[in-house]
This record gives structure tokens, sequence and C-alpha cells, in this order.
């Protein structure tokens, strides 16, 4: 696999170079929504579930390491692994719930439990309500590294983004990984060759909950907001429209994929068209579902197999 | 002011009253998402839209062509139920064969277009309907103050539900629909024409939505977003009753409504998210849904 070697090889280089030519906030949050739709992709791409509420753990990571930030003097790499564990924690009781049921019905549970986390946090006194947490601190790095520098931060944003990217590459490339896709191919057959397919199930999507979170307590640094729109189920949306766009069950699908959509945002929300975003959002998934399954990655991946493999 | 063991009994019938009001709602939308889940395999993601279009339309007739209240609510549970078998017919069709995660995210798809197209036309801030003369008066209970247009509403939708119910179970229609739900391919070899009595299906689970929107409209804002919100506590509702049958998801409506109302009297912080944990309990203890066959 040489080829892909270069390609990430390339991809890395860009990312590094990128912040010299573009606004680094914007590329940040680029990384941020592209680890995000990562986390969720391990679960519709690698097990076959769609969850519809993982704005849920986006939103936990965000709020709780917000909230350390600006309450406990922490740095923020702790605050950020707290976040990350407190998502993960939430998701390791969701995901409890949610695999005892499949297909639409594991849609329909995520969606319903993000909303009642919707609801808590509406309602919980620490989260600022409708205002939201604002003027979150980034904080010094370790304790020295200034992050209020927008170049700082976006090189942390990129290595937390590598981490997370390595975490997802590494589950899906180790046997445990396999098992996950075999549920996916065929669950029955995986269940009669003795695995125990929702604790695989629950594994996952514990991990997938965790990183959603490590991408919300990053996105929260950079923006030094945390707010309702995070746990909204329009974002849950979104992170599906990410990653169908880019190409489910490919691994670099969802990065392409919440490059398209954030740029798309960032574009419409400046001009005249900002008042459709939502429209244009609805069209994209009714094309991409009618007409262009494979995403933007699958359809690249076909045209190379037929073209070269 | 009435109490019995220091409870506010004009307060507790009061929020009774909504709970039943609320629960009429889950169960037509529920109803309508059974319907089409029984044939179709797939949960319609614009059911809420749909819901929101309804009472869109019913305002728009009333405002742009005068329309009355009664007339709209014929008119309108047809137009919306014709939006439906559009969107079965140019949609969802043609990717039937694929996994039905695909017309799910369709659905939602559609239901972004018309949330964010009324919302471009009308603000998000919603707009009133007043409710019709003949419906405006009310009756004076021992415990509380009966408004005439809520109990029409919960009549209106018991019978509806009924009918229904009854349509599906006891007529030779209902056996077809029955009949596809277990084995399509056999119903086809038998020469009924199973593609039009699904499309028909999705027209009226859709349909019922409208209805519903049109029903609502005078009680609530009509806005854009009260699709979107009154449906993802019809998901939990459809999670908890399971969608095993048609009564079940009737009955799960309403009484899901009536718990909503009484948290909202007894412990009002909670009422936002009751039906939510009730899902949960129903999640640990079975799974399948209390009407629910395990699949």
């Amino acid at each position: 696999m040489m080829k892909v070697n270069k390609l990430y090889v390339a991809l890395l280089v860009l990312a590094v170079v990128a912040p010299f030519f573009l606004y680094p906030v914007f590329l940040a949050k680029l990384l941020c929504f592209a680890l995000f739709a990562c986390a969720f992709n391990l679960m519709l791409g690698y097990v076959g579930l769609l969850s519809f509420g993982h704005a849920a753990f986006l939103g936990t990571g965000g709020y709780i390491t917000g909230w350390l930030m600006m309450n406990s003097g922490m740095t923020p790499e702790l605050a950020i692994i707290l976040g990350t564990v407190a998502a993960g924690a939430l998701g390791a009781v969701f995901g409890k719930l949610s695999v005892k049921r499949e297909g639409i019905y594991f849609a329909m549970v995520t969606l319903a439990l993000a909303q009642l986390v919707f609801f808590i946090y509406l309602q919980a006194p620490f989260t600022g309500g409708e205002d939201g947490m604002q003027g979150v601190p980034r904080g010094n790095l370790f304790g020295f590294i200034d992050l209020s520098d927008n170049m700082n931060m976006y090189y942390f944003v990129l290595a937390v983004f590598l981490i997370g990217f390595w975490v997802i590459h590494r589950t899906i490339h180790s046997p445990f990984g396999q098992v996950l896709k075999a549920i996916r191919e065929n669950e029955a057959r995986a269940v009669s060759l003795g695995y125990n397919v929702n604790d695989y199930k629950w594994v996952a999507f514990t991990i997938s909950a965790a990183l959603a979170g490590l991408a919300g307590s990053t996105k929260t640094l950079v923006f030094q907001l945390a707010s309702l729109t995070d746990v909204h189920w329009h974002m849950s949306g979104e992170v599906v429209l990410m990653t169908l766009v880019g190409g489910v069950g490919t691994i670099l699908g969802p990065v392409v994929g919440a490059g398209v959509i954030v740029t798309m945002q960032n574009y419409l929300s400046g001009g005249e068209l900002g008042n459709y975003v939502h429209i244009i959002m609805g069209f994209i998934f009714v094309i991409c579902v009618l007409a262009f399954r494979s995403g933007i990655v699958g359809e690249l991946q076909k045209m190379w197999k037929r073209n070269f493999g | 002011m009435a109490t019995f063991l220091g409870i506010n009994l004009f307060g507790l019938f009061g929020q009774l009253l909504v709970g039943l009001i609320n629960g009429s709602f889950y169960a037509l939308l529920s109803l309508g998402l059974a319907i089409i889940f029984g044939l179709l395999k797939i949960i319609n993601f614009a059911q809420g839209a749909m819901y929101m279009l309804g009472a869109f339309a019913a305002w728009m007739a009333l405002n742009y062509f005068g329309i009355n209240y009664w007339a709209a609510l014929v008119i309108v549970p047809l137009v919306v139920g014709f939006v439906g078998i559009l969107m079965e017919r140019f949609l969802i069709r043609p990717i039937a064969n694929e996994d039905h995660l695909y017309s799910l995210l369709l659905t939602f798809g559609v239901a972004m277009i018309l949330q964010g197209l009324f919302t471009h036309l009308y603000g998000s801030s919603g707009m009133s309907y007043t409710i019709p003369d003949s419906l405006r008066g009310g009756t004076k209970l021992p415990f509380m103050y009966l408004p005439d247009y809520r109990l029409w509403i919960i009549c209106a939708s018991v019978v509806v539900c009924g009918l229904t119910w009854w349509m599906i179970e006891k007529t030779k229609l209902g056996a077809y629909l029955r009949a596809g739900t277990e084995n399509p391919q056999l119903m086809q070899a038998f020469g009924i024409n199973v593609p039009l009595i699904v499309t028909l299906t999705f027209g009226f689970g859709v349909g019922l939505a409208g209805l519903a929107g049109v029903m609502a409209a005078p009680i609530y804002s009509v806005s854009p977003d009260m699709g979107s919100n009154i449906l993802i506590v019809v998901f939990a509702i459809v999670v908890i009753g399971g969608m095993g049958s048609i009564g079940g998801a009737i009955l799960t409506g309403l009484g899901m409504g009536v718990i909503e109302g009484l948290t909202k009297y007894f412990y009002p912080e909670a009422s936002n998210t009751v039906i939510f944990l009730v899902m949960v309990v129903v999640l640990l203890v079975k799974p399948a849904g209390l009407f629910g066959k395990e699949a």
C-alpha cells in the first residue's frame, strides 16, 4: 500500500503548510469537524449502525472542557482529556441502551437519547442555557505553550486530529475492527462464530463517542465557546451529511466531507444565500442518497480501481 | 380552591387535559409512522415536516383563500397526502432496494428542505390560527373548565385512530395491507398491485400527519420547527410502543401524553424529558417495546 502512504504524507504536508495560506481558526474548525465525522463514520461505516445522536457527545466534550477551563484552572490538555472521558462515559451508557436495537430503531433511540441530553443541558445551570458558555480561556498547553496564538492553536488541533485519526485507523485495522466489519456484513454469521455482537458494537460506540467528545472539547477551545448548537439534533444530522458526502466506510471520506460542508457553510453564511443553508443541505442529502451513495472518496476509489486496478 | 389530599385538582385536571391533547397528536403521528413502517419498512423522518406542512397549509388556506377550518380539515390532509405520494413515487421508490438507512436519510433531507423553506418564507417566530367560531365556547365541569376545541381534538383524534385501526384490522383493504406487510412477493403473485398499495399507504400515513397539523394549528403556534420538535418525542414513543401493532401505537401515544401531563403537574422540571426516560426504562426491561415483536 505504498500509494496510500504517499497520499497520507502529501496530506500531512498540506496540513502543516496550510495555515500560512488560509485562516488558521477556519482550518482548526475544519479539523475538529473532520475528527467528529471520522468518529461518527466508525459506527456507520464500519459497524453499519446509523447514530442520530452524536451531537450529544460533541456537546458533552465541549461543555465539560469549557467548564473545567473556566472554573478549575486546569491546563488545556487535561481539560480535553477529561471532556473526552466524559463523552466516552456518556457513550458507554448510550451504547449499552442503543445496541439492543438495530437499523432504524438504533437511529431513533440515539436521536431520542441525544434529545434527552439536549434538554438536560438546556436546563442545567452550569451550561449557561440558551446563551451557552462564552469566553472560555484557551490557556497554556502543558503550562507553557500559549494557545491564544492562533498558529499554536492550529498545530495543537492538528496534533489532536492526528491522534484521533490514528486511533480510528488502528481500531479499523485491528482484529477487533475485522470483527466489526464481519458484524456489518453478516451479523448472524458473526453470532454463529461465537462473537458477542452486542459487546463489540458497544465498545465501538464508546470509542466513537469518546472521539466525538475529543472533537467537541477541542472545538470549544478553538472558538472559546460551548453552546446548545453543538448538542442540537441539527448537528447530529450535519455529521451524517459530512460522512455521506465524503463517502461512508472510507477512512478519508469523512475528512473530505467535513471539508466540503464546513467550507460551504462558511461561504454561504457570509453571503446573501445564508438563509438557504438548511435548504441547500437538505438538497445535498437527497441528491447524495439518490445518485451519489458512495460519496466523493468512494467514487474516486471506484474510478481508481477501474483505471489502474 | 378544590383540593384532594393536598393536590390542587384544577391544576391536575388542567395538565391531564393538556396531556391528553398532546397524546392525541402523538397518537396520530405515531400511527402514521407505524402504518408506513409496516409496509415500507422505513421510518419517515419527514413525518414531522408533513405535520408542519399541514398546519401551514391550513393557515395559508384561511389567510390567502378564505378556506375555513372545516374545509381545510378535509382538503389539507389530501394535499399533504398527495405530497407524500409524490415523494414515495419519485424519491423513495428508486432506492427501495437499497439499505433502508438510505431512505431514512432521504426523508431526513426532505424534512430539512421543508423546514428550511418555511423558515425562509415565514420566519421562525410562528403564527397564530384562530379557533373556528363554532368551537370557541367551553363547558364548566366541577374541577375544570373544558374548552370545546380541546374536547373536539381529543374526540376527533380518537375517532380517526379508531377508524384507521378498524380499517386495517377488520376490512378487506386492511387485509391486503397486512398481507403486503407479511409477504409482498406472494401478494404480487396473486395479482395485487403492491407498488400501488405501497404508494397509497405512504400517502395515507403522511396524510394523517397533515390532518394532525390542521388540528394543531389553532392551539399551537404555527411555526417551521413545530414538526421536528414533536417528531423526536414521537420517535421515543415509537421505541416505547414498538412497531408491532397499530393499536399499540395509538395507546402508547395517548398514554405518553398523559404521563407527560402528570409530570408537568407533579415535577415540571422533568416534563421535557420524562418520555425519553420512559424510553430508557423500556429499553432496559423490554427492548422490543411494549407492543413489539422481537425481530
